[in-house]
């Protein structure tokens, strides 16, 4: 798979509770989407000043619609670039990377499955889910979020799981609490031998803990923040355990986003653990310990 | 229902490319085209190759190698800024001696021309890798990155002050095969660009590159405390273009015969004609991959044409161009038209 740089055209934008949904026609990038790739926007236009691109997972693809391609995302507005995104309507010409990322790995077997979501964290989620049905697995959904309207895809997940299960940290649907509270009876109950996950750290790091309590592996999609999202950048990096043993900081964007929950060092994101290979030492003895903190060269 | 119009792959306009000779020398080094990736930006080449064809473009600047294999430094690594970025990377990498069993084996096999970015920490650091590249095949020339802390002198950045420059260039001058050129890539912060430059050239250097990111801060608001993990980090991008352009500006006129590499926030092929004008032999490209990955081939076909529709057919013709002050030919009404001339080539972009 090589990824394409496309100028696509949106085909429609739509509210949906407290996020958007942007369809683009994007040619040669929906034809090759898996679940969990996800495509990296220029935003703002040719002239922004917003230089670094913004990731999202696809939410799904239409191979062949009317006018080619279309790929779907979900986002929140938060910040300027997402701000900018809001504001695009039907024709508008956005710059899309894609499809980038290393996807869910689907199991061979017709064995059970656990997705995860966390906000519209659970985007991806839902193609995946008609894949393993597919293939004969069982899915059972498990979505959390704070508010009711932070939720994404209830309803759909309705349509095509055996269970779904919601949790709010407000209580305003589902169960209050969040998703890792609820999680163990479901595992317990439908003896699922494998969780996809998506969302916010945290909860990832929780699914990844309790999965090998209950025999289950795990498949987590992370969030880091990107530049690139093409492997140039060495912005998105976090300490994953390789199959040799070897902690190194890996992109998430290339060798991610998704990982094997018991690969990735979950309580040392944010740092480099000393055992990393070619970390840096804290004493200074090592060779240019403290370069990059000067000239700031990438 | 209207009709949408044709999507159309970036940098796919490869008709119509004006006859303009874009061939560029660098210490007796001839480069078919002077646009080059800038080093932190694009990788070992292998990412880009898959948006644009890596052999067409003038090189591919790795990123800076080390010794040692190095994990680089805690997220956050990055922090978006208007018109750019701040970065703390801390030189991550694979080592020199992964780098080039694998990433320069590829690069050669590939058939790209590369340009091999160095940092060390110390003098010995650097000799040893200009001892190692000397035993390797396929590299263009070295560029050395000085903008690293002195782990011998209280982390004093080399870039900083000339003895140090001069020293680690001459090193590496000392220990690199005589045909392969030495550039030396500079710090913008410093007093007098035109001092290091200088004493970079005395220790042997064939060329200088410049500029490497500027030192910045961003701290946030909401937390209260520095974004970066690395607290301070390199800002780069098109903010910093015309700090970039007055360096290239002002060593060009103290040293007309040194070859210079013009780097800092080009977007566009009028941002890489600037440097041109100001008196670069080639230029590279960096922040802007981030935004549009095929942004390399982007500006050297806008440059092409640029160059065309400014009347030169030859890229030669153009370096320094901006120093020369045009012989004063006809009266005031003229004048006009000529004084509105940098605005038209600013907004060609």
């Amino acid at each position: 798979m090589a990824a394409l740089q496309v100028r696509g055209e949106v085909l429609a934008i739509r509210r949906s509770g407290a996020y958007q949904q942007l369809t683009m026609v994007a040619p040669g990038i929906a034809e090759q989407v898996k679940p969990g790739h996800f495509v990296a926007l220029a935003v703002g236009g040719d002239q922004s000043s917003m230089l670094l691109r913004r990731a999202f997972s696809v939410y799904r693809t239409e191979d062949r619609g009317v006018y080619g391609g279309t790929v779907e995302i979900v986002f929140a507005e938060h910040g300027k670039g997402t701000s900018w995104m809001s504001h695009l309507r039907s024709h508008d010409v956005v710059d899309i990377v894609g499809p980038l990322g290393k996807p869910f790995a689907l199991p061979k077997e017709e064995v059970t499955c656990a997705l995860v979501g966390g906000g519209y964290g659970s985007a991806p989620l839902f193609t995946l889910a008609e894949q393993l049905r597919a293939r004969g697995c069982r899915v059972d959904f498990v979505l959390g979020a704070a508010t009711e309207e932070r939720l994404f895809g209830v309803l759909e997940a309705k349509r095509m799981a055996q269970s779904v299960a919601i949790t709010t940290e407000d209580g305003s649907l589902g169960e209050t609490g969040r998703v890792t509270d609820v999680l163990p009876a479901i595992l317990e109950r439908t003896k699922a031998e494998v969780i996809y996950a998506c969302g916010p750290m945290g909860m990832l790091s929780a699914v990844a803990t309790l999965a090998p309590h209950y025999g289950a592996h795990s498949q987590c999609a992370v969030e880091e923040a990107m530049a690139c999202g093409i492997g140039v950048c060495m912005t998105c990096v976090l300490p994953v355990i390789g199959d040799d043993g070897i902690t190194r900081m890996v992109r998430s964007c290339v060798d991610g986003p998704v990982f094997r929950g018991e690969q990735v060092r979950w309580q040392d994101v944010g740092t480099v653990p000393t055992d990393t290979h070619g970390a840096i030492t804290p004493a200074g003895s090592g060779a240019g310990s403290a370069a990059g903190s000067g000239g700031g060269h990438l | 229902m209207t009709r949408l119009t044709r999507v159309i792959p970036p940098g796919s306009e490869e008709d119509h490319l004006p006859n303009v000779d874009l061939s560029t020398e660098l210490a007796n080094v001839a480069f078919p085209s002077p646009v080059m990736t800038a080093s932190g930006c694009a990788g070992y080449g292998r990412e880009l190759d898959q948006f644009f064809d890596i052999t067409d473009i003038g090189a591919i600047v790795t990123k800076s190698i080390m010794l040692e294999p190095r994990s680089g430094r805690a997220t956050p690594r990055m922090a978006e800024t208007p018109s750019g970025m701040l970065n703390s990377i801390g030189l991550q990498g694979p080592g020199i001696d992964s780098f080039l069993a694998k990433d320069l084996k590829w690069l050669e096999h590939r058939g790209a021309r590369t340009v091999v970015s160095i940092a060390g920490g110390s003098l010995d650091e650097y000799v040893k890798l200009a001892q190692r590249l000397r035993l390797s095949t396929g590299v263009a020339a070295i560029e050395v990155n000085i903008s690293c802390p002195n782990v011998e002198d209280r982390g004093q950045v080399f870039a900083c002050d000339p003895m140090a420059s001069s020293t680690v260039i001459d090193g590496v001058r000392r220990n690199t095969s005589p045909t392969v050129p030495v550039f030396a890539k500079l710090s913008p912060d410093v007093t007098d660009i035109v001092s290091i430059a200088t004493a970079c050239v005395d220790a042997g250097a064939d060329g200088l590159s410049m500029i490497n990111t500027m030192l910045g801060v961003v701290i946030d608001t909401q937390t209260m405390q520095p974004h970066l993990g690395g607290i301070t980090g390199g800002l780069s991008g098109p903010a910093v273009r015309p700090v970039a352009v007055r360096c290239v500006w002002q060593v060009h006129r103290a040293l007309p015969d040194v070859p210079i590499i013009g780097i800092g926030g080009i977007r566009n092929g009028g941002d890489a004609l600037e440097f041109l004008l100001a008196g670069a032999s080639a230029i590279q490209v960096g922040t802007t991959i981030f935004n549009d990955p095929s942004a390399p081939i982007r500006i050297q076909r806008e440059l092409q044409r640029l160059l065309h529709a400014r009347g030169f057919d030859r890229l030669q013709d153009v370096i320094g161009h901006a120093h020369h002050v045009p012989p004063p030919q006809v009266p005031d009404v003229i004048d006009e038209d000529i004084a509105s001339e940098p605005e038209t080539a600013g907004a060609e972009g």
